[in-house]
């Protein structure tokens, strides 16, 4: 190591220790920047792999107020996808070559969207349990060390919200609807609830990135700190929703001050990791496809904008 | 029986609906990200104003249908909205030559239908009239580019164009119903609105490189409920959930 790259090392350092933001210009490692291309562009792939799930109750939803929602909603996901391109671009990567990393399979979107949504309850599970989960993950990344990524974070969490409160919502009609109704959002409850605890990754002994991600201040707690945090906001609003969580295992723990839970089955977890969940193919298929097809409308617009250029170079050199 | 400005609200609604469910279907199939949210934007503000038309009709009529009684609980036979809107999305430029026949429509329907002497139908033209202008430009747009983009999006631009083509002469077919409306400065005689359509948009495809068709083929009855065959399975899937679960709430 020369002594120039010393330095930079030790200002990087005491920036990360006081608490400062890291900007696109400032000197970095070159580990911390590849962690964040990878948590990054994952957390943007898992932003447009998650418009599937959803956006297949589009056509079907049950109400013009409830189709509306969705579709803003599903809207917003695309709209926090571009943010967060944007934001690992500024790390020297271009969205053409991470879409190309998804699209082959060499850089992964979270696991949870592999799983299908089967009842028009499913959609209210997603919001309140899956956002949920996202938002007890993403507010922590507000004051993550890297600027572009914190306040990408900041438009998402507020967006988030409104959407995990709209899940809640739905759930919460439907549980005090019909006897059917309240039985589809219980199974849909009964789906969903252990997949969203398995989106906090993996127990933290097995957690790879996650102690050099915690020193650099990418992260700010632990897998399963923010797994117990989640569990003990979702327990009171299960009861208030009349609902009932798939975990016999569940209990307050007065002495912890929070709630115990079951074992996770994470032979599932990694199997899906793997590609083997009920949706992988299918997800990664429709993607492809979506891009594939949208080819020559891609190539129509450069081609376009080249003519207009050459018009424009033409007219001013006459 | 039900009167001829509850027929006319649930023309101009049906139109919104069936439109904003065929756009709906693109979320997450569109070639850029861009376009996913583009197309979710229309498809949103088009559901928006077709939430507002749909519950005048149902307080006009008085019979306690709300926009989701009509919605979800009417049939194919019931529905009032023109052909074009209802058929298949087809590629890309399929829906961009819809969109471009018509948001260009709607725009000069909805810039007239702002003076209307009925306040609740002045009042959705008027904030609609700004969401179909950005509806207007974004087809426009794309049907430049397309155009004249590459060989391969020209020929599908203007193979889109002459495949809908004849569905947009219902857009402009007058009746009874509407020159009656029309005539007490409520209703908008669609008959009036053609000359600025085909001028626009007879504009937009000659810089965009493309042949204006001349195909006289004229296929209709939207308005009287004589749809296309594409419409039944639309209403299947859109309607399922009210019907499966009578009564309930969501």
């Amino acid at each position: 190591m020369t002594q120039a790259t010393r330095t930079l090392e030790e200002h990087f350092n005491r920036l990360i220790e006081a608490d400062q933001r890291i900007e696109p210009r400032d000197w970095m490692p070159e580990g911390y920047r590849k962690t964040l291309i990878r948590q990054i562009a994952q957390h943007a792939h898992s932003e447009i792999i998650g418009m599937q799930p959803e956006g297949n109750w589009i056509t079907r939803a049950p109400s013009l107020r409830r189709k509306a929602i969705l579709i803003a909603k599903v809207q917003d996901e695309a709209g926090h996808g571009l943010y967060l391109y944007s934001a690992a671009e500024t790390l020297g990567v271009s969205r053409a070559e991470l879409l190309d990393l998804l699209h082959t399979g060499k850089q992964k979107y979270s696991s949870i969207f592999n799983y299908p949504t089967l009842t028009w309850a499913d959609v209210g599970a997603i919001g309140w349990l899956v956002d949920g989960a996202a938002i007890t993950n993403q507010v922590p990344l507000c004051r993550c060390s890297y600027g572009p990524y914190a306040r990408a974070m900041v438009r998402i969490c507020k967006e988030e919200s409104f959407h995990q409160r709209q899940g809640f919502e739905i759930l919460y009609t439907l549980s005090h609807g019909t006897p059917e109704q309240k039985a589809m959002a219980q199974d849909a409850v009964n789906r969903w609830y252990w997949p969203s605890l398995m989106m906090f990754g993996p127990p933290d002994e097995e957690s790879k990135h996650s102690a050099q991600s915690m020193a650099w201040k990418i992260k700010r707690h632990s897998n399963d700190e923010l797994r117990q945090k989640f569990v003990d906001m979702i327990v009171p609003q299960a009861e208030a929703l009349g609902l009932t969580l798939p975990d016999p295992d569940l209990k307050w723990n007065p002495e912890r001050g929070h709630y115990d839970f079951g074992l996770i089955d994470w032979d599932e977890f990694y199997e899906v990791l793997k590609g083997n969940g009920p949706c992988n193919r299918q997800r990664m298929e429709h993607r492809r496809r979506a891009h594939e097809e949208g080819a020559w409308v891609r190539e129509a617009a450069l081609a376009y904008a080249r003519k207009q250029q050459e018009r424009v170079r033409k007219e001013q050199a006459a | 029986m039900t009167g001829p400005l509850f027929e006319y609200a649930l023309r101009l609604g049906d139109d919104a609906l069936i439109l904003a469910q065929r756009l709906g279907e693109w979320i997450s199939r569109a070639p850029e990200l861009e376009e996913d949210v583009a197309l979710a934007n229309i498809a949103l503000d088009l559901l928006g104003q077709a939430r507002s038309l749909l519950s005048y009709a149902g307080q006009v009529e008085g019979a306690g249908r709300d926009e989701d009684a009509l919605a979800y609980l009417r049939e194919e036979r019931q529905f009032r909205n023109v052909q074009l809107v209802e058929l298949p999305n087809g590629d890309f430029a399929r829906t961009i030559a819809r969109q471009l026949f018509f948001a260009t429509y709607q725009l000069g329907l909805y810039q007239a239908l702002a003076t209307s002497k009925d306040a609740t139908l002045a009042g959705v033209a008027g904030k609609a009239v700004k969401e179909v202008a950005y509806h207007a430009d974004h087809a426009t747009q794309w049907t430049l580019r397309l155009g004249d983009g590459t060989e391969e999006s020209h020929r599908r631009m203007q193979e889109a164009v002459d495949r809908l083509w004849p569905y947009t002469h219902e857009l402009f077919e007058s009746d009874e119903l509407v020159r009656g409306l029309a005539a007490e400065g409520v209703a908008v005689d669609p008959a009036t609105l053609r000359p600025a359509w085909q001028e626009q948009v007879t504009g937009v495809l000659a810089e965009a490189t493309l042949a204006v068709p001349e195909d006289d083929w004229r296929p209709t009855g939207g308005r009287r409920g004589i749809h296309t065959e594409h419409l039944g399975y639309l209403l299947a899937e859109m309607q399922y959930l009210p019907r499966a679960y009578p009564g309930a709430k969501w």
